[in-house]
């Protein structure tokens, strides 16, 4: 049954009059995503990739039953699109858009702990449960439905991983990319709480990299047990320098903490299967999975 | 974006926190008049660099007369400061600060600064200023206090009074230390700062809490509405390879090594990266040409990456997503045309017309390398070394 999104998922598009948001909401619609219509202020009652756009989140709600959003807005206007979308009652919140002031970011996460919506990002790629429902701008024909779960912080390191999986006979439950922010609404450990509980998803492939601490928190809740499933991972900026943004807002070391080292370390102490060779991903995860 | 010193005491003395008295130089002659215009006893001489450690690399320095203030200056300006931080090559001095001795009792240290994994602000606070906060965390955590700051109230006084008495501070300084702190939190939310860190905040002999140091990051993302900071903006000291792609809107980090790369995506990058290394070269530097790169872009890159003296080999890894492979070796060809290229170009493409990217790539007659993985590709890229030819 995959996690978060599948065939009932109604979609609406944030930005949808965008370019972005435009091109993205045909992809969606394409790959068979329930994409039911779009918000845009000011742009109400026109149709945009073949489907209404509404002036609010609360208007595209009544009129569509809509209960996931993928937001495409600018950032000086993300913190408001998803608090828009909580308060009209979307339960899930996707957030693509990237270079949102933290403080911003402090406040969107604040208020989702007094309403019940998960919010995906930002600055992230999405998510997917292949064959099902694509909410996000990642390549849907590379995935293939199966039983392995993806969980990443970098887009293009997940889509990489995803093309060796699927070249290697291993399809995938639901691929979702978290985000490369340093404040993100869903974390890794939040990831496995609901593969956990997925009967489709069978183990979970974790990509990391530099910066935070959500690798350690994710090793550690499989330490206590909060998940049992068999799960691989890799982790990306072994030779990046201390104090440096690399790419990602939230992929910097400081102060000697976050590094590739410490986060593979607390991984393989959680009995977690490391994979060192970023081209070796999906033959090893393969052979493990076919051994056991 | 990190302030230096000096700007980061001018937002501070802005919101009403002392600082000590002081003029911001950029040569010898005015460090002497700057000297006389303090009308002080004593003054220190402070390079002014991004890079902590100054101090023990000689980048402070005591002056007690206006020639005293001109020698000093004249031993740091335009020199390269090496400290425990700043990496071998150290950095270049610019500026320097003059500024007026203060006779220190006591150093503390204050911040208020974003815990990511809490989403939450946070004070945190020391009675052992002065030395690096990560170090005092790790040798000292008895001594480092912190309280989480509710976003939508803000830090209370309250919660100042408990950090002052949980440091043990005397009864006299309990109200100068809340206002100080709670002043700090007010610059941190006004400004949208990462970071607003003094380190140390000194109890000076008549009483007074100053800034004797400071360290300000500047959220970037925030910058489109915080006008006042814009003006800030020249200051930082970037490698100049870093700075041509900075203004061609690529994301760039230069490194030490021999092999150049150029990947789309942020974590496939600094994988591709780690590639390297674990094949037995050195990546030259991190380089995203991002999602949707166009062939300015990629031009853009290419190019920085071939002015790199260092870069012996050059690494192309793209995955071809929505943004296919024939669309990035078009943008690759017409690039390599126009740029004077002279190390092996190794590319491994993969993903979408993996296939008609390859062929635009054969056709330009580039004398490229293709490598099927990304292995293959780091290890061709490094039979390409000049150790290894």
């Amino acid at each position: 049954m995959s996690v978060l999104v599948d065939n009932n998922t109604r979609v609406i598009v944030q930005g949808i009059t965008g370019h972005e948001g435009g091109f993205h909401a045909k992809l969606m619609l394409e790959y068979g995503t329930e994409v039911v219509g779009g918000v845009t202020p000011g742009r109400g009652g026109e149709m945009h990739a073949g489907v209404p756009v509404f002036n609010t989140v609360e208007q595209a709600v009544d009129a569509t039953g809509a209960d996931a959003t993928v937001i495409f807005v600018p950032a000086q206007y993300a913190a408001d699109a998803m608090l828009e979308a909580a308060d009209a009652g979307i339960r899930l919140i996707v957030c693509i858009t990237e270079g949102i002031p933290v403080h911003d970011m402090v406040m969107v996460r604040r208020a989702f702990e007094f309403n019940g919506s998960r919010l995906i990002g930002p600055n992230c790629p999405g998510l997917i449960s292949p064959g099902a429902c694509k909410v996000g701008i990642m390549p849907g024909y590379i995935h293939r439905p199966g039983k392995v779960g993806l969980i990443s912080r970098s887009g293009t390191l997940a889509y990489e991983a995803v093309y060796q999986l699927t070249a290697a006979g291993i399809g995938q439950s639901t691929c979702i990319g978290i985000g490369g922010d340093p404040i993100l609404g869903t974390s890794f450990a939040d990831c496995l709480r609901l593969f956990e509980q997925d009967a489709q998803t069978e183990a979970v492939l974790l990509i990391g990299e530099i910066g935070g601490m959500m690798e350690e928190d994710a090793a550690r809740l499989v330490k206590d047990g909060g998940f049992t499933k068999p799960m691989f991972s890799y982790v990306a900026g072994l030779t990046a320098p201390e104090g440096r943004r690399m790419g990602h807002a939230g992929a910097i070391i400081s102060g000697g903490a976050g590094t590739a080292k410490s986060k593979i370390a607390a991984l393989s102490s959680a009995g977690i299967t490391i994979i060192k060779d970023p081209s070796a991903i999906g033959r090893t995860v393969a052979e493990k999975l076919k051994t056991d | 974006m990190k302030l230096q010193e000096y700007q980061a005491k001018e937002l501070l003395n802005r919101a009403g926190m002392p600082v000590p008295d002081g003029e911001v130089v950029t040569t010898p002659d005015e460090a002497a008049m700057a000297f006389e215009r303090l009308d002080a006893e004593v003054a220190v001489i402070k390079a002014q660099v991004l890079t902590g450690g100054r101090g023990k690399a000689g980048g402070v320095q005591t002056v007690y007369s206006a020639d005293e203030a001109k020698e000093a200056a004249l031993r740091l300006l335009g020199k390269r400061l090496v400290t425990e931080q700043s990496g071998p090559d150290g950095v270049v001095v610019k500026n320097i600060l003059v500024e007026e001795g203060l006779t220190v009792e006591k150093e503390y240290y204050v911040a208020v600064t974003i815990d990511r994994e809490k989403a939450l602000p946070v004070a945190i606070v020391s009675a052992s200023g002065g030395m690096e906060i990560e170090e005092v965390s790790r040798t000292q955590p008895e001594k480092v206090f912190r309280e989480y700051i509710e976003p939508v109230f803000g830090l209370q006084p309250y919660q100042a009074r408990k950090l002052a008495y949980r440091m043990g501070l005397e009864h006299s300084e309990i109200a100068p230390f809340v206002d100080a702190l709670l002043k700090l939190h007010v610059i941190f939310l006004v400004n949208e700062l990462e970071l607003a860190e003094v380190n140390p905040l000194v109890k000076t002999e008549d009483g007074e809490l100053v800034a004797l140091d400071a360290k300000i990051t500047i959220d970037d993302n925030a910058l489109f509405r915080q006008e006042d900071l814009q003006f800030f903006q020249d200051s930082a000291d970037i490698d100049p390879l870093e700075a041509r792609a900075r203004a061609a809107g690529v994301n760039y980090i230069k490194l030490k090594g021999n092999i150049g790369c150029m990947v789309n995506g942020a974590g496939l990058a600094m994988a591709t990266m780690d590639l390297i290394k674990a094949c037995g070269g050195e990546p030259a530097n991190f380089l995203d040409v991002g999602g949707g790169a166009g062939k300015e872009k990629i031009r853009a890159a290419l190019g920085i990456l071939v002015a790199d003296p260092q870069v012996e080999a050059v690494l192309i890894n793209i995955f071809g997503g929505i943004l296919r492979c024939d669309v990035l070796a078009e943008g690759i060809a017409e690039a390599a045309k126009t740029l004077d290229i002279n190390v092996p170009l190794v590319v491994r493409l993969e993903g979408t017309n993996r296939e008609e990217g390859i062929e635009i790539l054969k056709q330009a007659g580039l004398g490229i390398t293709f490598a099927r993985g990304m292995r293959e590709a780091g290890e061709v890229a490094v039979s390409f070394l000049r150790s290894n030819a």
